[in-house]
């Protein structure tokens, strides 16, 4: 399979980069599979899992708690607001993001800050469901 | 002529002085090396988000109504001036040089009629610009317990500067901080938050190209507009950090050299009296044993 670059960026850091083959990203109106020359694409991301599959055919997965993909021509960039891989990631963190995204609903001012507090506390809820940990 | 005994506690206090800006200078430079690594980690991100949101703004440019983040509200009445200082002093004219560029901008600003407002982070560009400015300071946050700069402590800032300019606080927002260019170089600078500061480069890479926006142009603009002025606000702290012990690093090394050099001169001053004391002694006995 062709390979084309990818980029993992954080705020803090540049996490991943080099030649890929696929990456299978969390966008927030559904997950994608991204291959070479796939058509230009921006979108949002949902907290998930981006599973990154290497030349070679290593896959790696990695847990992020949304942020931006932005398919260029050039190569696919991942804008993650945080990240890590999946190994390290257990129920007592995913627990306390929960917890969090609860306090947001709660906390919400506004009907609109509300709702986007509901949806991304459902998807973290989802995630915990499907990776059953 | 001060006696040998002040000469000698004159020499051993500078001594002590040295022995700790010494250290003051290895710790600063064990600092700077972290601090330049992280601020050099958060480049790629910085750079890309710039580039994702030039593409955005290109396409939203014509037509539809772009969003008061990026093209401000069309008013330019009242500033907010955000300056990122340092939490400690003894680093040369690093607080200095930020705090009079932030003056001068603000008295230009008042000069013109203008309202300004100060949203200061770091306590000492806060003692430095509360006598003149008392009245203009919103709030002070200070950053003092943070030991590596993190994402999380420059992202209240950020959401606090877009919750102000939703609630119509003010209309244009420029951050002061100082960008590091090496060690010997920290550059203060100005950048202006709100209206967005786009680069104006046609990069050949994402014009032209049909992009497909998921949910839409619009959404992703809202979503991404206040997340960059939290990167921005982060980019600015870390470069300050480095900046911050970069400019110790150099203060440091003036002042051991200094103190380096005074001990010299006192050490030769109370070489020489004490030579002389011993003559003088010399002559007495001297010319006492002759007068026999």
């Amino acid at each position: 399979m062709a390979a084309f670059p990818f980029e993992l960026v954080s705020p803090e850091r540049l996490l991943f980069t080099g030649e890929v083959e696929s990456v299978v990203v969390p966008g927030s109106e559904g997950e994608l599979t991204v291959l070479k020359d796939h058509a230009p694409l921006m979108t949002t991301l949902k907290p998930g899992i981006v599973t990154v599959t290497e030349t070679g055919g290593r896959a790696q997965r990695l847990f992020v708690r949304g942020g931006f993909a932005d398919v260029a021509p050039t190569g696919l960039t991942i804008l993650a607001e945080s990240s890590v891989p999946v190994e390290q990631l257990d129920a007592a963190k995913l627990d306390a993001e929960i917890k969090d995204a609860q306090d947001d609903v709660n906390d919400a001012s506004t009907d609109e800050g509300r709702r986007l507090a509901t949806e991304k506390l459902n998807q973290l809820q989802e995630l915990r469901g499907a990776l059953s940990i | 002529m001060p006696s040998l005994k002040d000469l000698r506690n004159r020499i051993s206090s500078v001594k002590s002085t040295q022995k700790i800006t010494k250290a003051m200078q290895m710790v600063a430079a064990a600092k700077l090396r972290r601090a330049q690594m992280a601020a050099e980690a958060a480049r790629p991100f910085a750079e890309r988000m710039e580039k994702v949101l030039a593409n955005l703004a290109r396409g939203i440019g014509a037509g539809t109504q772009a969003p008061p983040l990026l093209a401000g509200n069309g008013q330019d009445r009242t500033h907010l001036l955000v300056v990122c200082t340092a939490e400690r002093g003894l680093c040369g004219a690093f607080n200095g040089s930020i705090v009079r560029l932030a003056r001068e901008h603000a008295n230009a600003l008042l000069r013109e009629g203008k309202t300004v407002k100060m949203l200061l982070v770091g306590k000492k560009g806060f003692e430095q610009l509360r006598r003149q400015f008392e009245q203009n300071i919103v709030e002070v946050i200070e950053l003092r317990n943070v030991k590596q700069m993190g994402f999380g402590d420059a992202d209240p800032i950020g959401k606090k500067v877009i919750a102000m300019f939703e609630a119509g606080e003010f209309d244009v927002c420029t951050l002061f901080f100082s960008r590091f260019r090496s060690v010997i170089s920290q550059i203060p600078t100005a950048l202006r938050l709100i209206p967005a500061e786009l680069p104006k480069e046609t990069d050949a890479t994402g014009t032209g190209a049909a992009y497909d926006y998921e949910p839409g142009e619009e959404e992703i603009l809202a979503a991404l507009l206040p997340r960059n002025i939290s990167i921005q606000v982060f980019r600015a702290l870390l470069e300050n950090a480095a900046s911050e012990q970069g400019s110790r690093m150099s203060a440091m090394d003036n002042a051991t050299r200094n103190a380096g050099e005074m001990i010299k001169k006192q050490t030769q001053i109370y070489n020489r009296s004490r030579q002389a004391m011993i003559t003088k002694e010399l002559i007495e006995i001297i010319s006492g044993a002759e007068a026999l």
